[in-house]
């Protein structure tokens, strides 16, 4: 009997390792294990063996049993392994198919210079502010240092709604800082962006409608000083740490001392190249200390307070960051266009 | 603003190009405010171009017009060279391009064969080298009629024989004569040979010419009447005879000076002293540390006659003429002036015309201040008024132009009519001409706003008015007029009256001003002496005096601290000035509520696949039409432009459609497959405050393309009204917009406030735009969304309990709608129900026609138990009962 069993246990462990698939193995577990298997018929037969075999007859029947279901064991856990293998196998994509398409609108390039703009100054303590677009002459010249006889006064510079001259599509996004000095309390920071209109053919670089962005700060003690840290700190984030800059004399009606900030080419590093028009800076923005009649217009006494200003032309910023080399691309609304931003 | 850095080298030493170079120069100009735009070199083009002496001259072998010259170029040989011209001869001074040499235009010159004869190089002309006649004068050619040049416009009928000999009569008192010597030109007239006096340069040995024995004078073509093709090669061009001082081997570029550097300034219109030599003179000497030297004019006079007794001023216009200076010159002399005085001029882009006109724009260029000079005859009764002009007065300006004047401009005038455009242009009636006598220079000073309006009335931006209209130096019109006489007796072109009339309708009073440096100091955030600032003002002729500044006569612009400080700076340097970060109180920046909702509603446009778009504000008022308003609709009252650019951009828009359309269009004629884009605008409508508009911010979407129906652009609006959790939304058929498809367009309203309206665009409009696809488009109001807005979410505590879900499909007519059907479910469901959507809209076999099969989808939950099917079939039943009673709709 003994000798029966291990034949047994060879014979069902080799059953059992010849299977490749979960039916093989099944009908190895019914061949020898099943309820009319051959071990099961053998064990049938212990009885009549002697009580003193019978012990370890016994065990070595449960030994061979136990062997047997663990190979069924092993090998099931085997199969289903290959199986799930096979299946997943099955169910290869080709990954290089385009994905299904989610279509994401795109934010208009200037908008996406100005929104940097707006979250950096926000950032230092300026509130953004919306004004008119038909504005006051008042309030877009005289108001601003540009009395009558101010050569941008011309009706062939300017849009009039008015005969007399006193209703206008503003000029420049300056009346915001008179409105700022007429409705905010002090201290003041503020930019303000917006359209502005001149009377100009559209051409590559001109319009006859573009965009300015605006900024003032009145307030104790303010200095030239304060506004060159300032827009260093703001061109050192639209540009980069450690752009180059440089201030020089301009001028403008409502700021004294006035001047127009550069930035160090980014193409030439500054030695002269065709985008810097060899000169090896490139003009950002106009500034100035806010002139004293300005602010004494606003009823600000300008021995207690002072103030800066800025203003800067947007599509030239937008134009320049994303390599536009034609402003009436900026208005034409090409989806072309728009979608590679 | 040009500078000839030559003319610039009179004021002020140490600053020439060899010292420093153009671009260092422009550098250290610009950063104390003068601007430069560019800078050249007017030689730059010029290359390998030098003087050179004709050795000899022989005719070409194979040609009958060229000749071979061998010309010293102070080579070790001769440079051999082969031209066409004919007024070359031995002796003469020529510019040479040699081989390998670059001309004006970017012209390459190289060694070649003309005609099987070697050339190394060119001679060249006035116009080969960038001049003309009016810079040298004595290079015009007058050329004799060659009779051997001679080709008969009909063979067959030749006027002049082939074989013509001197001697031979050609008509009248003309016969042909050889030219036997050409240095004294000597003709052989066949009997005799006679030497005469010619202008005519294109004379040779051998040459036949036409002879007047009358006057013994050469004919020209003109002489002979004669057309330019019968003597094709006795034209009046050649090459440029060099009469300066010059040998051999000279670099042609100081010879003719092409050897200037001009610079070219962006002068800012609050320095109009900087448009002057001397202005822009005292300004490089500060900024490179070095003294300016200036000149006083000195003027001998001495001519006949009392300067009173002959020129009498009158200004009734005082406040337009603060000042009216002028004298007189007599028995000028027309002609050229000087060869340095030609090439300043050029360098600076005038043209040379005569000495007297040469002068003017000299002393204007020099001084900055306009002068005019005109023909004393023509000055009637030697009396100048400057008046305003009468309504309607017509005068010639010197352009030949007839304008017509009214009181707003300003006059020359003697007592019976205007001679000149007071600080504009001078008259053609007292132009300047070759037989002026006397001359009248006028130095005056008139009102700035006058000028530029009176120039601008009539179209007319000239260099003096240019100048007018910023305000000019009173104090200058004396030291200029004094400027131009002594340049007329130094190029001893006419004979200086003494004295000066001089009319002054204004008290000068130099502006004083207290220097205070802790005030300077503290608007520039710097610590800057009082020695420097002292010293800084006094380069700039700033009269500093015990704590006292005096300003200039020419600094109109300097007036308070603030300027003072900005002189300070500029020369201190703006970037010496440190860079702080403010302090003070600390603000508290952001955007508003409406900008944050701006934004918000252009990332759920953008999440939704729109693109933003920028348009024009102005529009044309065809737009109106294109959308089919009506001719009276009110809203087409809008902000109209009194001067716009083109009817295309006149009114201020009061709708954003027609943008939006107008960019659709666009788009699809690109052939773009699709668009979808938005945009975040402002209508403008009258009645805003102070008599501005009223503008309001709309969201303006609008699409075409393969997917798109009222569906799917209403799913976007939705969005967007969920986006800002507007409450009670409801929506509308609108069937009066005219805009838009009557059945195909809603309203949408956020309880009683409508927010807007969308919708498929009518088909007659976007046939007028020439489109043939669907379009659609919203317009929102952002006022509206920002109202609707939905407060901050509270939580609310996720169901406990299951839902059961419910299908139902009812059959109703067709006028029953979605939203009435929907309606009626919320308000008869008896409160377990939670949601009805829609699934399914049937209509086809099984349903009568005019019905239609209306599903939805109804999910039923109570907040504190497990539902039964008994409790749902009772609120089911009761939805059931209402949709039958109220609208007809029964289950199918």
């Amino acid at each position: 009997m003994k000798q029966q069993l291990e034949q047994l246990r060879a014979a069902a462990l080799d059953a059992i390792s010849q299977a490749v698939g979960m039916e093989d193995l099944e009908n190895a577990r019914i061949r020898f294990l099943g309820k009319k298997g051959e071990l099961t018929a053998m064990l049938r037969q212990m009885g009549k063996l002697s009580p003193e075999e019978r012990p370890a007859m016994g065990q070595l029947a449960n030994e061979v049993r136990a062997a047997m279901e663990k190979a069924i064991d092993e090998t099931r856990i085997k199969l289903e392994a290959a199986a799930l293998e096979r299946k997943l196998a099955n169910e290869a994509v080709d990954v290089t198919v385009p994905g299904e398409k989610v279509v994401l609108g795109h934010k208009h390039p200037m908008y996406i210079a100005l929104d940097e703009i707006k979250d950096i100054f926000v950032g230092m303590g300026f509130t953004v502010l919306d004004g008119p677009e038909v504005e006051l002459a008042e309030l877009n010249f005289d108001r601003l240092n540009a009395g009558e006889g101010h050569p941008s006064r011309d009706w062939s510079d300017t849009f009039y709604f008015k005969e007399d001259s006193s209703v206008m599509l503003r000029s420049q996004t300056s009346p915001m800082q008179v409105r700022a000095m007429d409705t905010l309390p002090l201290p003041i920071r503020m930019i303000a962006p917006g359209r502005v209109y001149r009377k100009d053919e559209v051409d590559a670089t001109h319009s006859p409608m573009f965009h300015q962005v605006e900024g003032m700060v009145i307030d104790k003690n303010v200095t030239m000083a304060d506004l060159k840290g300032t827009l260093n700190a703001v061109v050192e984030e639209l540009y980069g740490k450690g752009t180059q800059t440089r201030f020089r004399p301009h001028h403008f009606p409502f700021t004294e001392p006035s001047c127009e900030l550069d930035v160090q080419c980014h193409k030439c590093g500054g030695k002269g190249c065709p985008t810097c028009k060899g000169e090896g800076w490139i003009e950002l923005l106009g500034a100035g200390m806010i002139h004293p009649h300005v602010l004494e217009m606003a009823g600000i006494d300008p021995e207690v307070w002072s103030g800066w200003a800025f203003g800067f032309g947007l599509e030239r910023t937008a134009m320049r960051r994303f390599k536009i080399d034609d402003l009436r691309l900026i208005f034409e609304n090409d989806v072309r266009f728009l979608e590679q931003f | 603003m040009d500078l000839s850095r030559k003319w610039l080298n009179e004021f002020v030493d140490g600053v020439s190009p060899d010292e420093i170079d153009d671009k260092a120069f422009s550098e250290a100009l610009t950063l104390t405010g003068s601007k430069v735009e560019t800078y050249r070199y007017l030689g730059e083009e010029i290359r390998n171009v030098v003087v050179g002496r004709v050795l000899s001259l022989e005719r070409h072998p194979d040609s009958d017009h060229m000749w071979v010259c061998q010309i010293d170029a102070a080579r070790a040989e001769p440079v051999q060279i082969v031209t066409g011209a004919w007024n070359v001869h031995v002796g003469d001074l020529v510019p040479v391009a040699l081989h390998d040499s670059t001309l004006p235009g970017g012209k390459h010159i190289q060694r070649g064969k003309l005609r099987g004869v070697l050339s190394d190089g060119m001679l060249c002309g006035l116009s080969e080298l960038g001049l003309d006649q009016r810079d040298f004068p004595y290079a015009a050619i007058t050329p004799a009629a060659l009779l051997n040049d001679y080709h008969p416009i009909d063979p067959a009928k030749p006027s002049i024989s082939a074989d013509i000999q001197p001697g031979s009569k050609i008509y009248g008192p003309v016969l042909c004569a050889r030219v036997v010597d050409e240095t004294a030109v000597t003709l052989d007239t066949g009997s005799d040979t006679v030497t005469v006096k010619t202008p005519c340069d294109n004379l040779h040995k051998g040459d036949l010419v036409a002879f007047h024995t009358g006057t013994s004078t050469i004919c020209t073509l003109a002489d002979l009447r004669a057309e330019q093709r019968e003597f094709p090669h006795c034209i009046p061009d050649g090459i440029f005879i060099l009469r300066e001082n010059c040998v051999p081997g000279d670099d042609i570029r100081p010879v003719i000076g092409a050897d200037d550097h001009v610079v070219e300034f962006e002068i800012t219109p609050n320095r109009p002293d900087c448009l002057s030599i001397i202005g822009l003179a005292r300004e490089a000497a500060a900024t490179f540390g070095k003294p300016l030297r200036l000149h006083e004019p000195v003027v001998k006079g001495g001519a006949d006659g009392v300067l009173t007794d002959l020129l009498d001023v009158e200004t009734p216009d005082a406040d337009l003429v603060p000042r009216y200076t002028a004298r007189m010159v007599r028995n000028v002399k027309i002609g050229p002036s000087p060869l340095w005085m030609r090439q300043r001029l050029r360098a600076m882009g005038v043209r040379p015309i005569n000495n007297i006109v040469d002068i003017t724009n000299y002393v204007m260029i020099e001084y900055g201040q306009p002068m005019h000079a005109f023909d004393y005859r023509y000055v009637k009764g030697g009396r100048i008024i400057v008046r305003r002009a009468r309504e309607g007065e017509e005068l010639t300006t010197l352009d030949g132009i007839v304008r017509k004047l009214n009181a707003n401009h300003l006059v020359i005038a003697d007592e019976t009519r205007a001679v000149g455009l007071a600080g504009i242009m001078g008259g053609e009636n007292s132009e300047i001409a070759a037989d002026t006598v006397d001359v009248v220079f006028e130095s005056a000073n008139f009102d700035g706003t006058c000028i530029r309006k009176g120039a601008l009335a009539l179209g007319m931006r000239t260099e003096a008015s240019a100048k007018f209209e910023k305000g000019l130096d009173p104090m200058n019109t004396l030291p200029a007029v004094n400027r131009a006489c002594e340049l007329v007796e130094l190029l001893d072109a006419g004979e200086v009256v003494d004295g000066v009339i001089d009319v002054l309708n204004f008290v000068p009073q130099p502006a004083v001003l207290p220097l205070e440096p802790d005030k300077i100091n503290a608007l520039l955030g710097t610590d800057v002496s009082v020695d420097e600032m002292v010293r800084i003002l006094r380069k700039l002729d700033f009269t500093v005096e015990n704590g006292t500044v005096t300003v200039p006569s020419w600094r109109g612009d300097v007036r308070l601290m603030a300027d003072l400080a900005e002189e300070v700076a500029r020369f201190h340097g703006y970037n010496n000035i440190p860079c702080t970060l403010m302090r003070g109180e600390t603000t508290r920046g952001g955007f508003s509520p409406e900008q944050q909702l701006e934004r918000q509603l252009g990332a759920v446009c953008r999440s939704v696949g729109y693109d933003e778009i920028i348009t024009y504000s102005f529009i044309s008022p065809t737009y109106y039409d294109k959308i089919r308003w009506q001719p009276e609709d009110p809203r087409r009252r809008s902000f109209t432009i009194l001067n716009p650019l083109g009817e295309g951009t006149s009114i201020m828009r009061t709708t954003t459609l027609p943008s939006m359309l107008e960019i659709l269009t666009r788009n699809y004629n690109y052939r773009n497959k699709a668009a979808r884009l938005y945009e975040l605008g402002k209508i403008y409508l009258p009645g805003g405050p102070d008599g501005l508009a009223d503008e309001q911010k709309y969201l303006t979407l609008g699409a075409y393309g393969e997917g798109l129906d009222f569906f799917s652009l209403k799913g976007v609006v939705e969005a967007v009204l969920s986006a800002v959790r507007a409450g009670d939304v409801r929506f509308e058929a609108e069937r009066e917009n005219p805009s838009y498809h009557p059945g195909r367009c809603a309203r949408v309203y956020a309880g009683n406030a409508l927010i807007g309206t969308f919708g498929q665009i009518h088909p007659l409009v976007a046939r007028g735009y020439g489109v043939d696809t669907e379009l659609y488009c919203a317009e929102l109001s952002l006022a509206a969304l920002m109202a609707a807005r939905g407060s901050e979410p509270t939580y609310v505590p996720l169901p406990r309990f299951p839902a059961v879900m419910r299908d139902i499909a009812v059959v109703c007519d067709e006028s029953v709608t979605v939203g009435a059907l929907s309606d009626c479910i919320r308000r008869s469901a008896r409160g377990l129900l939670k949601e009805a959507s829609l699934f399914d809209i049937y209509r086809g076999p099984g349903i009568a026609p005019g019905k239609k099969s209306v599903a939805f989808n109804l999910t039923l939950r109570s907040d504190d138990r497990s539902l039964t099917a008994e409790d749902a079939d009772a609120d089911v039943a009761a939805i059931l009962e209402a949709l039958r009673r109220e609208l007809g709709a029964v289950l199918r």
